[in-house]
């Protein structure tokens, strides 16, 4: 198992030894120690390797993620896993700014908290936030799914757009545009499936509400510019 | 007593003139503000307020044809392993596939390519027809990330972070239902047929701060290996410059307010930003305080026309230029062929300005299908190819006549000005003097 320790070398050769793995390598299983909150950690990966990360990270860790399985056994900076287009990327802990940003595909799962923005700007990414998450979560969020085990703050899903966003707790304040819509079957299932796959085991999907876009903004309309 | 008042011609306010008068009624009539493509169409002191002086018995010229003058260009020379090298120093600014029809994306890369010089990908992502056509191809990173991926970072030849434009410095984007194409709508991931909103800021990051760190991010994604841009509208050239070089880029991307848009308020388009001739300056000042010019390439835009507002641009210390509008018109947007089209939808040829209507008769800024198949794109292509030649051309007819042997030996010292407003944003000297206001504590 390769294994870099970023007291001692550059980001540089951990990001590279990921991008140039050959097809059918069979070392697919990297070990990255003492990140030191290290920005860009593991950012671009193409393949599907496995990498564990023992610490902490900075910026954007596991940045447009294409196939990788990430865990960072600490927290995670701004930008965890944004733009990510396939995987999965778990946080042990807590996580900032921004999670799962513009993310396309792949799953998010989030331990700890998430802060403000999570989900901004969704593409298709499923997100699972075991604890609570910070204001203006899934602002204009196109597509996909959040799930949050804990609260919502305020103005969740403004602007939102069609990504659909699960609430066990509570939410502070719905964002504009954002409305609580009826949980049914089909929903139910698409929620079990989400919380299979993030290996949540003390949650069912009766107890969450599900919010989506009410669609009053989808084309512009002058009477609606007390919205905005 | 009585007189007899003679006639006197009606006088019309300058203040409330037609357009202005016009604009009331509109908004009265409609209640919405009006959104439009293309860029200010206010007069500004510009280029056309600049002279070359041409050599004399101080200077002598070039010979034309036998005396080279060269016009290439590397950008992306501070950190990037793999630089940009052009032929000319003319680019082609960021236009999407969405706001632009799939032969006009087409026909802008065959142009370029042609010239030897690069397009630009806009917001939407990059398709396959542009990357195929472009041999050089910028793919800009815009707030909305709509198509984004790292494949396509990957096959990109530098990436351009867009954080403003000239039209909007501050503004974000509005792509109206009507030309949402089910391919379209498939690349932003969004319903096909809605309108799409562009956010203004990027999601995942705020200030020159995080900004090292996105671009710390993007090297490390590309292996280092793209040129990274920075582009911002023509706000505050000096700092954003200077934040842009800070925060690493190798390029920067300065667009004044004469840049065009594919859709945006009016009043944004002719109330925000400033005109490219006083951005310049600044911009190069901040690189030339760093000891970044020349190190870090400096792309201008924003009303470039001409060889001479090339030379002018390069000569007032820009590295190299970038087309938007003007690539556009010599696709054929706005030709008089179409005048019978251009009234019927109450405009002129030379006028319309609707481009996010998606009712383009040139078939240029339209996803109608029947519309955009009037343009050939190869014969489209040759004659943006054309123009980028003749521009060049101009270009080094003007340089050699200042004696210059390449495009970038031109000085701000070549240049006289012929308004205090050009002297004073140019700080260049006002014809026959060698004063400009501002210098010397005046």
């Amino acid at each position: 198992m390769p294994t870099f320790d970023l007291s001692s070398t550059p980001l540089r050769d951990l990001n590279s030894a990921l991008h140039t793995l050959s097809k059918g390598a069979n070392d697919t299983a990297f070990d990255v120690v003492n990140p030191r909150g290290a920005h860009a950690v593991a950012v671009g990966i193409d393949a599907p390797v496995t990498v564990e990360v023992r610490g902490s990270v900075g910026y954007y860790c596991a940045g447009m993620n294409d196939g990788g399985i990430v865990t960072v056994h600490g927290s995670a900076g701004p930008g965890v896993a944004e733009n990510m287009m396939s995987g999965t990327v778990v946080i042990e802990g807590d996580a900032s700014q921004y999670a799962g940003a513009t993310g396309q595909g792949g799953l998010l799962v989030i331990k700890g908290n998430a802060a403000s923005r999570c989900g901004i700007s969704m593409k298709g990414i499923d997100i699972v936030v075991h604890g609570n998450i910070g204001h203006m979560s899934a602002f204009m969020g196109q597509s996909g799914h959040l799930v949050v085990l804990g609260d919502a703050g305020d103005a969740l899903g403004d602007s939102l757009y069609e990504a659909k966003l699960f609430v066990r707790g509570t939410v502070k304040s719905l964002g504009t545009d954002c409305i609580e819509k009826p949980m049914r079957p089909e929903h139910l299932e698409t929620l079990r499936g989400l919380l299979d796959r993030a290996g949540v085991t003390d949650a069912t999907p009766q107890e969450f509400r599900r919010y989506g876009s009410a669609r009053t903004l989808y084309t512009f309309n002058i009477d609606n510019a007390d919205a905005y | 007593m009585s007189y007899h008042n003679p006639y006197t011609p009606p006088r019309k306010s300058a203040t409330f003139d037609d357009a202005t008068l016009a604009e009331i009624r509109r908004a009265a009539a409609t209640g919405i503000y009006d959104i439009r493509g293309a860029g200010t169409k206010r007069k500004l002191p510009h280029f056309d307020d600049l002279l070359f002086l041409g050599a004399s018995i101080s200077r002598y010229p070039l010979e034309g044809y036998r005396e080279k003058c060269d016009t290439s260009v590397v950008l992306g020379t501070r950190f990037a392993k793999k630089p940009i090298r052009l032929k000319t120093p003319i680019t082609i600014a960021g236009m999407s596939f969405g706001a632009l029809s799939g032969n006009a994306k087409e026909a802008l890369g065959r142009g370029a390519t042609i010239a030897g010089t690069s397009t630009t990908t806009g917001d939407g992502g990059m398709t396959d027809e542009e990357r195929g056509h472009s041999e050089m191809l910028v793919y800009q990173y815009l707030p909305s990330r709509y198509g984004m991926n790292p494949r396509d970072l990957r096959r990109a030849d530098a990436i351009e972070i867009v954080i403003g434009q000239g039209a909007k410095p501050g503004g974000g984007g509005m792509l109206l239902g009507q030309k949402i194409s089910d391919r379209v709508a498939q690349m932003r991931n969004l319903p096909k047929g809605i309108d799409q909103r562009s956010a203004c800021r990027h999601p995942d990051w705020t200030g020159p701060d995080d900004l090292e760190i996105k671009i710390l991010e993007l090297r490390e994604i590309t292996d280092w290996e793209k040129p990274i841009y920075v582009k911002v509208g023509g706000s505050r050239p000096y700092y954003d410059t200077a934040l842009a070089v800070k925060a690493g880029a190798d390029v920067v991307v300065l667009d004044g307010m004469q840049g065009g848009t594919a859709a945006t308020q009016d009043v944004f388009i002719e109330n925000v930003g400033m005109p490219i001739l006083a951005c310049i300056r600044p911009a190069v000042q901040a690189l030339q305080d760093l000891g970044l010019h020349r190190s870090v390439q400096l792309i201008v835009s924003g009303g470039i026309r001409s060889g001479a507002d090339v030379a002018k641009a390069l000569a007032l210390g820009a590295d190299a230029v970038a087309i938007g509008t003007a690539a556009l018109v010599a696709l054929g947007d706005n030709d008089p062929k179409w005048e019978d089209e251009y009234q019927k939808l109450g405009t002129t040829a030379g006028a319309y300005d609707d481009w996010h209507e998606g009712k383009d008769p040139a078939g240029i800024t339209t996803q109608d299908p029947e519309l955009a198949a009037r343009l050939d794109p190869v014969a489209a292509g040759r004659r943006l190819a054309n123009y980028l030649k003749v521009m060049t051309l101009e270009a080094q007819t003007i340089a050699r006549a200042c004696g210059k042997n390449h495009l970038h030996n031109l000085e701000p010292e070549d240049l006289c000005a012929l308004t205090m407003e050009a002297a004073a944003m140019a700080q260049i000297p006002l014809a026959g003097t060698s004063w400009y206001p501002g210098k010397g504590g005046f």
